[in-house]
This record gives structure tokens, C-alpha cells and sequence, in this order.
């Protein structure tokens, strides 16, 4: 807990850091209270024909889309899935890459050869092109987008920790911790898991932002969240045919994606100045 | 420990080999380089004995081979009448209770993220099962004897200054209580004042906990001042053994002989004046044929690169390989 407290004031001193924290606090308020912040929260799924394309301004903030509903209040929902899959995506990611990358750092046999790899194969093909592959093959669903995502991300979690891993065995502390008779598991769970915890969250933030935007390119192609689910990519995608007199329609989930996608990068790049002195972006943030 | 056990060497080594290979740049072994070449020696109970030679010549090999940490390639580990080199992982990590191994900075085996307490408690973790009240008493004895307030258990270690970081990293293999223990240049990086300080303590602490050290350095001074007998090691191979003041007073191969030369004196006697030792020693994973110290030694003669000499006994006190001891 104080670890967390500590991070916080850190995170204060730096401003693009914090910033990025407040965009992100920004995005997870937006999707809890979402129904109460929306002023048409049937709009998810309501249409209203009479009212399409409406500009922004009176009672709709963002104008309204092409079935007549409130863009603002799908917005805030999409809020809800943006969450969802980033949440997921790179969890599933961690549960994978992490443990693959500690035993193969680890071990370091011919088997921990293989699935490293596995994980290079991986690596060499741009994720969104294997993500579409992925998701396209399983058919178009909001579940189907986080298994594409999942399966292809977890080899930077992999990478990062194997190379962790093995620089870290080479310390000292750690070969004392084997000499002294501790099991594997023992220094792998307890000495080794915590000292590459830093570089794992600074690439959890940064993954999400990562994952986001490639959901969003997901969903913009038709292979994410179906209609009417409100899907910032796929509203995009929807808003093009009426570009550029209704702007407000494209501009309005765009940014979206982009703050969002900002702020975990800058969050990112924060972390990383604190829990990583030796890589320094810039002189304000002190050690 | 019953009586005839007693009177056993708590370690054994006969014809130990570790070899590592030498590669290419496609991962072809091209050499061997022999970093422990049929060594064999015993360290009896409740002794010191020091080990030396210059940097390279398989001194940390042979004590990280005895840990495990390395496995022997050939040859035998006997440990308190027991044969350790060939066990599987979790027997070996059982020996470890026994058999401990102190790092040349044992501050720096400390993980940097953990509070001494929890530091000095894993050991007694690992290889006991004693409850937390219990392991705390234990710890809090030990820390009393390595000389280090009780309060400092709720430090990170790189709170502690260098020398308390060693008290703790002792401390923390002693909680266990192990007969053998290996000191792995232990005095390496310290200034004078400190390196006594230290030294005192690893004497007392032998006393006080009956311990058997194994004492790795290539600081001739310490070795005389600690160790009851004494081994010198020249690429892998044993060139002369015995006990201190024995090998000190008169040794027997031209190798210690320059090594003594070496040691720097301000007052009283010099050993052999007229002995340097010239050059560095031969890559290790091509040595010369014979005696490996040919290529250094102003006594080599033709008989020296055909035949290896043996290391043999030369009166009752020490054992030399060389031809002309």
C-alpha cells in the first residue's frame, strides 16, 4: 500500500505523468457511472430517425449519429468496452507472457528455447496483422477482439521478462538465494517476480494504450463489438459515408481514442522515470 | 556424531574435473579450458584451510563446485561421510544446510528489495521448520554474535554501510548453523582497519560456532595469520599443500616460492628475495605440455615439458608437484 502511496506523490511531481493518471482516472469515472453522467442512456441501442445527424449543440453536446442517438451518451458507454478489452486483453497477456518469460529466463533448456521462439515468431508479425487474421478466422465479436489481442501480445510481456530474468540471475543475490539451498520456485516467485515488477507495469500502461488502439483499428474494420454496441472504432467506421458535413460524428469517438491512448502513454512513460532511474526522459521528474 | 566419525575429514575431494568448454562462433566446442584438473584434498574438522593462487588458477570454480553451483565433471565430493557431487537438485539443496557458501561481498547477496528481517529469516524458511517466534529468536542470537543491533532488521540493505551489509550477509548463512563453510576471498575490497575487524570475527565466530572454514583467497598474509594448513593452486592443478607454517617457512615449489616473493614487506624477513615471477600465466585452455608452471619457472628443464609431475608427499607436513622439490 505504501508502494502505491509512494508512486502517487511521484506520479505529482511529474506533470505529463500526471496528466495521463487523470485521463485515465477520467476514462474509468466515465465508464462507472456512465447511466448517470449520459442524458439519453437508452441511446445505446434507441433509435430515433427524425433526429439524425443532428449538430453539436441544445440538449445532444456531441450532435447525434446516423439512427438519431446521442453521441455523447454512447461515448460514455464505449467508455465501458474500451475498458473491457484493454483490461482483459493485457491481463490475459500477463497471465501468459510472465510466467513463460520467468521459466524460460529461468531454466534456460532447450524447451525454454523453443517457446522463446514461439514468442519471436510472434514478434515479427505487425500484431494488427495477426489480430486480424485472428479475429477474422473466429468470426466478428467483442470476445473474439480480446482472444485476438491477448493471443498476440503476450511475447512483449515474454521478451521483457526473459531478458529481466536473465540479467537478474546473474546478480549475486540471487545465486546466493540458490546456493542457499532455495527451491526454484522459492527464488523465482519471491526474488526474481518482484525486482522485474517495475519494468512489467511500465509495460501494463503502455500495453493498454497499445491495445486500445489496435481494438479501436479492430473495430473500425467491422471485426469488433456488433451493432448496436457502442464501439468507439466501429463509430468511426460508421461516420465515414456522412464525412465531411457531419464531423462531429467521426471527430467525437476519435478523440476519445486518442486522450485515452495519450493518457496511458504518458502514464507509462511517467512510471517508467520512476521506477526505472536508469532510463531518465527528462531532468524534472527526480529520482 | 559418533566417535569414529569424529576423526573423518568433514570433506573429502578425490580427483575432482570441471572443465568448461571453449566455442567457437558457431557454438563449436573448439577446447576445454580446465578449470579444476584432478584435484583432490581433505579438510578436516574444526580446521581453516586456505586456498590460494592468482586470479584464475580454478580457486572460486573449486568452491563454487563444491556448492553445486557448478556440477563436477568427474570425480568425488565426500561430505561429512557423505558423497555429494552427483546428487539430484532437491538433495543437494537439503546439503546446502550444512555446506554454505559466503560470497566475497556477502552484503551483495541480500536482495536489495527485502528488509534484513526477512533476509536472515529465509534460510531458517528453506531448511527448517520452525515457527516465526521461534525463527526470531534464533535470528536475534545470531545477529548478537555477528555483532549488529537488533533495531537494523528493519533496514533495507542498502541502508547499512558496507561492512554492516557483510555482518549481515554472515549472519544470515550462520542462522543455519553449517559445519563446512566456504569464504570466498573474504577480505577482498576492504581497507586494512576493516579487513582485521572482519578477520576477528570470523575467528570468533569459528569458535563460537564450531564451524570448519574453507578459505579462498589469494592474499598470502591472511592465509598465513588464518589458516591451520594450506593449498596452492596454479591453473587448475594443486602444486603444493601442507600446513602453513610448513609451506610458509620452506615451500617446496618454485610457484609458492615467487608467490611468497610477492607478498609486500616493510619490516622483517624477506622470503626468497631473488624469485619474481614473470608474465602471466598461460591460456588456460591451451596449457603446455607437462608441468603447467614450465613456461614460468627459471628451474625448467627438458624433463619438465615431457613428464607432469605428481604431487607427492615430501615429509610429513607437506605435499609438492615438482620435479625438483
Amino acid at each position: 500500500m505504501s508502494t502505491a502511496l509512494f508512486l502517487l506523490r511521484k506520479l505529482m511531481q511529474d506533470r505529463s505523468a500526471f496528466l495521463g493518471f487523470l485521463l485515465i482516472l477520467g476514462l474509468v469515472l466515465c465508464a462507472i457511472f456512465a447511466p448517470y453522467l449520459a442524458p439519453f442512456p437508452d441511446d445505446v441501442w434507441d433509435l430515433h430517425p427524425t433526429n439524425r445527424l443532428m449538430p453539436p449543440g441544445g440538449e445532444h453536446y456531441l450532435g447525434t449519429d446516423r439512427m438519431g442517438s446521442d453521441i455523447y451518451s454512447r461515448l460514455l458507454f464505449g467508455a465501458r468496452i474500451t475498458i473491457v478489452i484493454g483490461v482483459v486483453a493485457v491481463g490475459v497477456s500477463l497471465l501468459i507472457g510472465v510466467p513463460i518469460g520467468l521459466l524460460a529466463g529461468y531454466y534456460h533448456n532447450w524447451f525454454s528455447d523453443l517457446l522463446m521462439r514461439v514468442s519471436d515468431i510472434f514478434l515479427a508479425v505487425p500484431q494488427i496483422v495477426l489480430a486480424i487474421a485472428i479475429a477474422q478466422t473466429l468470426g466478428p465479436s467483442l470476445n473474439n477482439v480480446i482472444l485476438a489481442l491477448s493471443l498476440t501480445y503476450w511475447p512483449w510481456f515474454t521478451r521483457l521478462v526473459y531478458a529481466e530474468t536473465r540479467s537478474l540471475l546473474n546478480e549475486i543475490f540471487i545465486e546466493s538465494a540458490i546456493a542457499l539451498g532455495a527451491s526454484p520456485f522459492r527464488v523465482i516467485v519471491f526474488h526474481i517476480l518482484p525486482n522485474v515488477a517495475s519494468p512489467i507495469i511500465v509495460r501494463t500502461s503502455i500495453g493498454m494504450g497499445f491495445t486500445i488502439l489496435t481494438a479501436a483499428t479492430l473495430g473500425f474494420l467491422g471485426l469488433g463489438a456488433q451493432p448496436p454496441a457502442p464501439e468507439w472504432g466501429r463509430m468511426i467506421s460508421e461516420s465515414r459515408e456522412f464525412l465531411p458535413d457531419a464531423w462531429w460524428y467521426a471527430l467525437a469517438p476519435g478523440m476519445a481514442i486518442f486522450v485515452v491512448v495519450m493518457g496511458f502513454n504518458l502514464l507509462g512513460d511517467g512510471l517508467r522515470d520512476i521506477l526505472d532511474p536508469k532510463i531518465r526522459r527528462s531532468s524534472h521528474a527526480k529520482p | 556424531m559418533s566417535a569414529d566419525t569424529a576423526n573423518e575429514p568433514l570433506l573429502g575431494v578425490s580427483a575432482l574435473k570441471r572443465y568448461f568448454p571453449i566455442r567457437n562462433v558457431f557454438g563449436r566446442r573448439i577446447n576445454w579450458l580446465k578449470a579444476l584438473d584432478d584435484v583432490s584434498f581433505e579438510v578436516r574438522r574444526g580446521e581453516v584451510l586456505g586456498v590460494v593462487g592468482e586470479s584464475g588458477c580454478g580457486k572460486s570454480t573449486l568452491g563454487k563446485t563444491l556448492m553445486g553451483i557448478h556440477s563436477p565433471m568427474a570425480g568425488e565430493i565426500n561430505f561429512d561421510g557423505r558423497e555429494i557431487g552427483a546428487l539430484i537438485a532437491d538433495q543437494r539443496r537439503a546439503i546446502a544446510k550444512d555446506l554454505q557458501y559466503v560470497y566475497q561481498d556477502p552484503g551483495a547477496s541480500l536482495d536489495p528489495r527485502w528488509k534484513i528481517r526477512r533476509s536472515l529469516h529465509e534460510p531458517l524458511v528453506v531448511h527448517t521448520d520452525l515457527d516465526r517466534a521461534e525463527r526470531d529468536h534464533r535470528v536475534s542470537e545470531i545477529l548478537e554474535a555477528v555483532g549488529l543491533p537488533v533495531g537494523h532488521l528493519d533496514l533495507y540493505p542498502h541502508e547499512l554501510s558496507g561492512g554492516q551489509q557483510r555482518r549481515v550477509g554472515l549472519a544470515r548463512i550462520l542462522t543455519l548453523q553449517p559445519k563446512l563453510v566456504i569464504l570466498d576471498e573474504p577480505t577482498s575490497g576492504l581497507d586494512v582497519s576493516v579487513q582485521a575487524t572482519i578477520l576477528q570475527l570470523f575467528r570468533d565466530l569459528q569458535a563460537s560456532f564450531n564451524l570448519t572454514y574453507l578459505f579462498i583467497s589469494h592474499d598470502l598474509s591472511v592465509v598465513q595469520m588464518m589458516c591451520d594448513r594450506v593449498i596452492v593452486m596454479y591453473l587448475g592443478k594443486i602444486v603444493e599443500a601442507g600446513e602453513t607454517d610448513a609451506v610458509f617457512e620452506n615451500p617446496r615449489h618454485p610457484y609458492t616460492r615467487s608467490l611468497l616473493a610477492a607478498i609486500p614487506r616493510i619490516a622483517g624477513k624477506r622470503f626468497t628475495e631473488d624469485f619474481w615471477l614473470e608474465g602471466e600465466p598461460p591460456d588456460p585452455g591451451n596449457l603446455p605440455s607437462g608441468c603447467r608452471f614450465r613456461t614460468r619457472c627459471p628451474m625448467a628443464e627438458a624433463r619438465c615439458a615431457a613428464e607432469v609431475p605428481e604431487l607427492r608427499s615430501l615429509d610429513g607436513r607437506q605435499q609438492a608437484a615438482c620435479h625438483f622439490a
